[in-house]
């Protein structure tokens, strides 16, 4: 297997893009990555997407966004994997890459929420976890975390407000970051006020849907200069791993095993551990996500993740800054795009352009995108 | 509607059907092919009592699509006596206060239904507290 390396990164603000159909937000995305990384044309290009068949009406978006950005006749797939189709892309992407198969590929992620009712898009999000034995039950995919949420809150004894810091910080990120969904910084009274959406999961622990579209271009590393004036930013490692679909039949709900599994084996690859990462792109569907992802990741003991938040240690400044762009909660979480997001944010960061919230020497950056409950988890380390 | 999806799971819906491995003799519900403890074949099958605790809960003030007339609805992760978690409504709560711990078991009743009046109406298992009298 050979190295690769990303050489080109684009994304649109995530909206409510009235006026922008998913293959002209997916094109966007993906001419602006190959813009950045001045190639003309790609070899493969893997479209990462969670529902399109049932909110557009439209699958096959291999073939549907390949001709759209002028490479009609490149291989091209739709790659799903519910909220973790974006990393699902990137990863078929860099593995076509490393093995010597293709020689420019494009990871792409997109969503487009807003052409379904926010009633349907709810049933469709469901559809990430077991219709017969979760869905039909009456459960709704926030109703699942808020299950996770309140049991970790009672075997650890931690409060409801001891999860703001997760939600405050986001926003504060967010607010800095023009391709954010929200770009105001909230309070921990807002908060505490914000409606209950599932108990003990409010508005401001849940991170909004919206439209958008982000794409990498990937290319062994072998072929770049390093007299580049960016620098070369390389994957060091990635690592995928499943878990049961439901809640339900997980040994230990309030564990990602996937996310500790699928992050083991990125450290391996990359040959490197927890300590080495100086910012982490997590999956923040919800606060408990957050939570548990950094856990899973080595950051915190198992029941100790929000002791991270309430310390200050997941800021720019912090030990382990987390959500640096405003991550799914201010960001935005177009499901299937998200993945793509994370990637971008890490290249960000390792060129040094994430602007206000730009984490100081940042060399090795990981991105973890969570699809379904915790049932399929991709993690990826990039650094410079 | 999907007909022949919910006419599949009825033992399971109406009887908590499940399986023991007959290799390590673990419970197992909703029945599956190969046994999630020891990868053995799975397919003896097995009876649940019903009875068990809730292991954790919440309430949905704004139901998914088909659950509208029902709510506020409590959902639940309930730890049968024989092992398995199985994801469920709680029903029949009068005034009582919901806990993590508190006994309840199976009863069945009305899920959904698909609205219209000519709609299916799909029936399954609730629980309830426990010592509310006959099931």
């Amino acid at each position: 297997m050979r190295e690769v390396a990303v050489l080109g990164i684009g994304q649109t603000k995530i909206d409510e893009h009235w006026d922008k159909s998913l293959r002209l937000l997916a094109g966007e995305a993906i001419l602006a990555a190959m813009q950045d990384a001045g190639v003309e044309r790609v070899d493969s290009i893997y479209v990462g997407n969670m529902m399109s068949g049932s909110a557009n009406f439209q699958q096959h978006l291999g073939a549907y966004i390949a001709d759209w950005v002028g490479s009609r006749f490149s291989e091209s797939l739709h790659i799903e994997a519910a909220c973790s189709s974006g990393a699902a892309s990137f990863r078929a992407a860099l593995m076509a890459v490393a093995s010597g198969e293709v020689e420019v590929a494009v990871a792409a992620g997109v969503e487009k929420m807003t052409d379904s009712p926010a009633g349907e898009i709810t049933a469709q999000l469901a559809t990430a976890a077991d219709a017969d034995w979760e869905v039909d039950q009456g459960i709704s995919f926030v109703a699942l975390n808020a299950l996770v949420m309140r049991r970790y809150m009672h075997e650890y004894g931690w409060q409801k407000d001891d999860f703001a810091s997760f939600s405050i910080n986001a926003h504060a990120n967010g607010a800095k970051n023009p391709y954010a969904r929200f770009q105001e910084p909230i309070s921990l009274k807002a908060y505490q006020r914000a409606p209950m959406v599932a108990d003990p999961i409010n508005v401001y622990d849940a991170s909004p849907m919206g439209d958008g579209a982000a794409a990498a271009v990937l290319v062994p590393a072998e072929a770049l200069q390093r007299s580049n004036a960016k620098p070369i930013i390389r994957v060091l490692g990635s690592g995928a791993a499943t878990d049961t679909i439901d809640v339900q039949s997980r040994r230990k709900p309030v564990w990602l095993t996937a996310a500790e599994l699928s992050v083991k084996q990125a450290y391996k690859q990359a040959g490197i551990g927890p300590e080495d990462i100086d910012l982490f792109e997590l999956h923040d569907a919800f606060t408990i996500m957050a939570t548990l992802s950094l856990e899973a990741a080595g950051f915190a003991q198992p029941g100790q993740g929000p002791r991270l938040a309430l310390d200050g240690e997941i800021t720019p400044s912090g030990r382990i800054p987390i959500a640096t762009r405003g991550g799914l909660k201010a960001r935005g979480h177009p499901v299937g795009a998200t993945g793509m997001y994370q990637i971008v944010e890490v290249v960000q960061q390792l060129r040094q352009e994430a602007g206000e919230t730009q984490v100081e020497n940042a060399r090795i950056g990981m991105a973890q995108n969570i699809g379904g409950s915790g049932s399929n988890i991709i993690t990826h380390i990039l650094g410079i | 509607m999907e007909i022949p999806r919910h006419w599949r799971i009825k033992s399971q819906r109406y009887g908590l059907v499940g399986e023991v491995c007959p290799h390590c003799e673990i419970k197992i519900f909703p029945p599956r092919d190969v046994c999630p403890n020891c990868g053995g074949e799975a397919k003896e099958e097995y009876i649940f009592s019903g009875r068990g605790e809730v292991y954790s809960f919440t309430s949905l003030y704004d139901g998914p699509a088909g659950f509208e007339e029902t709510t506020p609805y409590t959902v639940a992760l309930i730890k049968l006596e024989e092992g398995p978690v199985v994801t469920a409504q709680l029903t029949d709560l009068g005034d009582a206060s919901v806990e993590i711990g508190m006994p309840v078991e199976m009863v069945t009743r009305r899920i959904r239904s698909d609205g219209d009046e000519r709609g299916m109406l799909i029936y399954g298992y609730k629980f309830r507290p426990l010592g509310l009298g006959p099931r």
